[in-house]
C-alpha cells in the first residue's frame, strides 16, 4: 500500500446520495482476478452511452474536463451496497486518493482504507460548501493533522479517522503484515479457546 | 450489567485489543467464493505465505457460474477463467471446494447453514455483503472485502472497529399473506438504506421466535441493506431442530455438548443495546420497493410518496432520480402495473421453503402468457428435495424456467439478466440502478408476492389470491 500524508487537489463533485458499489463498479466488470485496470470501468452504466466506451455521457462529470483532480466528493451513504472491494481499486486505479461525502458504508470505508485511498467523512453543511465551490476550487486533505480545507475561502473542518488506520496510511504498511507479526498470540489464542 | 448476544460471542473471539485501535478478531469459519478471492490468494503468494488455517475456509462457485447446462464447460471465458482459477487455488492451498458437479455446490450463504457449517457462537465471514445470513444461527456473521480474506488466509483473523449495538423487537401475529421478506423490507423502509450503518442488529421478539429458520435466514440476510454490519437471531429449539443431523453438525455426544453451550446464547435481560426499536407484526403488509434501494419500499396497496413531501433536499432528489431510472410516477400505485419477468431465487429466497411456499400458490396454474418466470434453487441441494417433493413439476406445469443453482439474476453477472426498461419482480435484496442488467427495473418483494405477479402478469396484492395463512 502506497503513503499518503498530503493531498491538495481540484475535485470531482457527485452530488448524489447512496450511491452504490453497483454504479461504482458494475458486477459484469469483477470477472478479473487482479486488481489492476478497474479505473477504466468505474461509473461505468453512468459515464457511457449503452456501455460503449466510444460514447461518453457529455453529462456526467467524469467526462467533464472542467472537473480534475485527485479527490471525489459525493453524497451522503457512499458505497453501500455489496462488499467488492473492486470499488475501492476502481476509485485508485482512476487516479482518486480520497473520498469525500457526509456518510459512509461500513464495508467501503474499511476497504478504501486498506487500499490507500482516504475517506474524509464531513459534516453536510460542509459538503454543501464544497458542492458549492467553483471547478477551479482546490481541497486541502492533511492525514496527520486529520483536516480537510477549502483553500480559497480557508474554511475547514477535522474529520475522524482512527490511530491506528492513520498510522498505517501515513506509513504505507498494511494490516497483513501487522497480522503476520501476531501469529504467536493467535496461536496462543486457539489453545485456550479450545 | 448483563451482555447481549453480540458482545458474548464478540468478547470470546478478540485476541488481542489494539490501543486505540480495532481488535484483532478471530474467525472460526471462513466462506469464500471465486469472485472476491482470487486477488486475496494472490496475495498471500506475493508474500510467500500459506493459509494459517486452511481447514477453516471453505469454498464454492456461484457468483458467476451460468445457471444452465452446468455439466458444459463455461461459454463466458472470463468465467470460466475465474471459476478454473478457484479450483486451481482450492487445490494448491488444501481447501475444500463444493464446486460446480458436486453435490454440495450452491449460493454460499445457502450451503453453510444447510451444511451445517453454520453454527451458534461462531464468528463468520465472507467477501460477500450477504454473509449477515449466517447471523440467523446466533453466529456474529459479517462480509468483508478481499484485502480482508486475505487477512482471514494469514491468520484466520481480521481487524474490526467494534460496532454498536441494535435490538429490533417484533412482537404479534403477521397478517396473511406477510412472511418474513415483507418484515424486512418493512424495516428497511422506515428506518432507510443507512438506518443501521454503525451497528450489529439483534432481531427478538415473539414473532421473530416463531419464524422457521430459513425465514429468520431472509431477515438476516438483507440487514446490510440497512448498511447494518451484521444481523443476528439467539438460537433456540427452531434452530438446534434444524441444524441437527446435518453433514457438519457435530454428532452424538459432542451434539449434547455443543447443545448446552448454546443455549447460553442470548441476551442477558439486563443487557444495554445501543439503539432498541420496536415494530408491531400486525402492521406489516406485504412490500414492494419502488425505487433504486431497498430502503424505497412500501405497502403494496400503497401509493409512492409524493416528492414535495419530503423534507431533505437530498432525499428528494434520490427519490426524484430513482423515479426517472424506474419510469415511475410519484403518487401512484404499483397494483395491477404489468411487469414482464419474474425472477425467484438468490441468497435471500431460494431456499426449499421459499419453493414450498411458491408451489402451493402456483399448483395448477398458468403463468401469464407475457411474463418470462425463472426460477433458481439455491443449491443442488434446494434442488434435489425441490425434485423428491415434486415441486419442479409444479414450475414446469406454470410455465417457469427452473435453472441450476447460483446467485443468477440477483446480479446479473452471468447470463441471467433482465433487458433494459423491463420490470422484474425479483426476491432478491438489491433493486440499484442496473443490478440485474443494464438499464433493468427490479421491483424487490416477497417469494408469494413474486408468485402471484407470476400469474397475473401485474403488481399483485397476495391477500387478494390467498385465503389460508402461510
Amino acid at each position: 500500500m502506497k503513503a499518503l500524508q498530503k493531498i491538495k487537489s481540484q475535485f470531482v463533485p457527485l452530488p448524489m446520495e447512496n450511491i452504490d458499489t453497483d454504479q461504482i463498479i458494475p458486477a459484469r466488470f469483477l470477472k478479473a482476478t487482479t486488481r489492476d485496470g478497474f479505473g477504466k470501468n468505474l461509473f461505468r452504466d453512468w459515464r457511457y452511452e449503452q456501455d460503449d466506451s466510444t460514447k461518453p455521457k457529455a453529462d456526467f462529470v467524469l467526462n467533464q474536463a472542467i472537473y480534475a483532480g485527485e479527490i471525489l466528493v459525493a453524497g451522503k451513504n457512499f458505497g453501500c451496497g455489496s462488499s467488492r472491494e473492486h470499488a475501492a481499486w476502481s476509485i485508485l486505479d482512476y487516479g482518486f486518493y480520497a473520498v469525500v461525502s457526509s456518510f459512509f458504508a461500513d464495508i467501503f470505508k474499511n476497504n478504501a482504507l486498506n487500499n490507500g485511498v482516504l475517506p474524509v467523512t464531513v459534516s453536510d453543511a460542509f459538503l454543501q460548501k464544497i458542492f458549492q465551490q467553483p471547478s477551479t476550487a482546490t481541497l486541502s486533505i492533511n492525514v496527520e493533522e486529520q483536516t480537510i480545507t477549502i483553500d480559497a475561502s480557508g474554511e475547514q473542518e477535522s474529520f475522524e479517522l482512527n490511530p491506528y488506520k492513520k498510522t498505517c496510511l501515513l506509513n504505507g504498511y498494511d494490516d497483513i503484515d501487522f497480522l503476520l507479526s501476531k501469529k504467536d498470540t493467535i496461536e496462543k489464542f486457539e489453545k485456550e479457546l479450545i | 450489567m448483563g451482555k447481549t448476544l453480540f458482545d458474548k460471542i464478540w468478547d470470546q473471539h478478540v485476541v488481542e485489543k489494539i490501543e486505540n485501535g480495532p481488535s484483532v478478531l478471530y474467525i472460526d469459519k471462513h466462506f469464500i467464493h471465486e469472485v472476491t478471492s482470487p486477488q486475496a490468494f494472490k496475495g498471500i503468494e506475493q508474500r510467500g505465505v500459506t493459509l494459517f488455517r486452511p481447514k477453516q475456509t471453505i469454498a464454492t462457485a456461484d457468483h458467476n457460474v451460468p445457471t444452465i447446462n452446468q455439466h458444459l464447460p463455461i461459454k463466458d471465458q472470463l468465467s470460466k477463467m475465474q471459476v478454473d482459477q478457484l479450483i486451481e487455488n482450492c487445490d494448491k492451498h488444501g481447501v475444500e471446494l463444493y464446486g460446480l458437479g458436486h453435490p454440495y455446490q450452491g449460493i454460499v450463504h445457502v450451503i453453510g447453514p444447510e451444511l451445517g457449517i453454520t453454527q451458534p457462537g461462531m464468528t463468520i465471514v465472507c467477501g460477500d455483503s450477504h454473509t449477515s445470513t449466517h447471523g440467523a444461527f446466533g453466529a456474529i456473521a459479517f462480509g468483508i472485502g478481499t484485502s480482508e480474506v486475505e487477512m482471514v488466509f494469514a491468520s484466520q483473523c481480521v481487524l474490526q472497529a467494534k460496532p454498536k449495538t441494535m435490538r429490533i423487537n417484533i412482537e404479534g401475529e403477521l397478517q396473511s399473506g406477510v412472511v418474513s421478506k415483507d418484515i424486512i423490507l418493512y424495516i428497511i423502509a422506515k428506518i432507510s438504506a443507512s438506518g443501521a450503518t454503525g451497528y450489529f442488529v439483534e432481531y427478538a421478539g415473539a414473532t421473530i421466535r416463531s419464524l422457521s429458520m430459513e425465514a429468520r435466514m431472509t431477515i438476516c440476510n438483507m440487514s446490510i441493506e440497512m448498511g447494518a454490519r451484521g444481523g443476528m437471531i439467539a438460537p433456540d429449539e427452531n434452530t438446534f431442530n434444524y441444524m441437527q443431523g446435518r453433514a457438519y453438525a457435530p454428532k452424538g455426544t459432542l451434539w449434547d455438548d455443543q447443545l448446552s453451550v448454546w443455549k447460553k446464547l442470548y441476551s442477558d435481560e439486563d443487557a444495554i443495546f445501543d439503539k432498541e426499536l420496536n415494530i408491531d407484526a400486525w402492521s406489516i403488509q406485504p412490500m414492494i420497493t419502488y425505487g433504486t434501494n431497498p430502503g424505497l419500499g412500501m405497502a403494496i396497496n400503497a401509493s409512492i410518496p409524493l416528492s414535495d413531501t419530503i423534507l431533505d433536499e437530498g432525499e428528494r432528489k434520490n427519490l426524484i432520480k430513482a423515479l426517472q431510472y424506474m419510469g415511475l410516477e410519484e403518487g401512484k400505485s404499483l397494483i395491477g402495473m404489468p411487469i414482464q419477468h419474474v425472477f425467484i431465487g438468490s441468497c435471500t429466497n431460494s431456499r426449499i421453503e421459499d419453493l414450498r411456499q411458491v408451489a402451493a400458490l402456483v399448483k395448477g396454474k398458468k403463468k401469464h402468457d407475457l411474463v418470462k418466470v425463472m426460477i433458481v434453487p439455491g443449491s443442488q441441494q434446494v434442488a434435489k428435495q425441490a425434485h423428491a417433493e415434486g415441486l419442479d413439476h409444479i414450475f414446469a406445469e406454470a410455465g417457469f424456467q427452473i435453472r441450476q443453482a447460483g446467485c443468477s439474476a440477483c446480479l446479473g453477472m452471468n447470463d441471467d439478466k433482465i433487458p433494459a426498461g423491463t420490470y422484474c419482480i425479483s426476491t432478491s435484496n438489491r433493486n440499484f440502478e442496473g443490478r440485474q442488467g443494464a438499464g433493468a427495473r427490479t421491483l424487490l418483494a416477497s417469494p408469494l408476492t413474486a408468485a402471484a405477479a407470476a400469474i397475473t402478469g401485474v403488481v399483485t396484492d397476495i391477500r387478494e389470491m390467498i385465503k389460508e395463512k402461510f
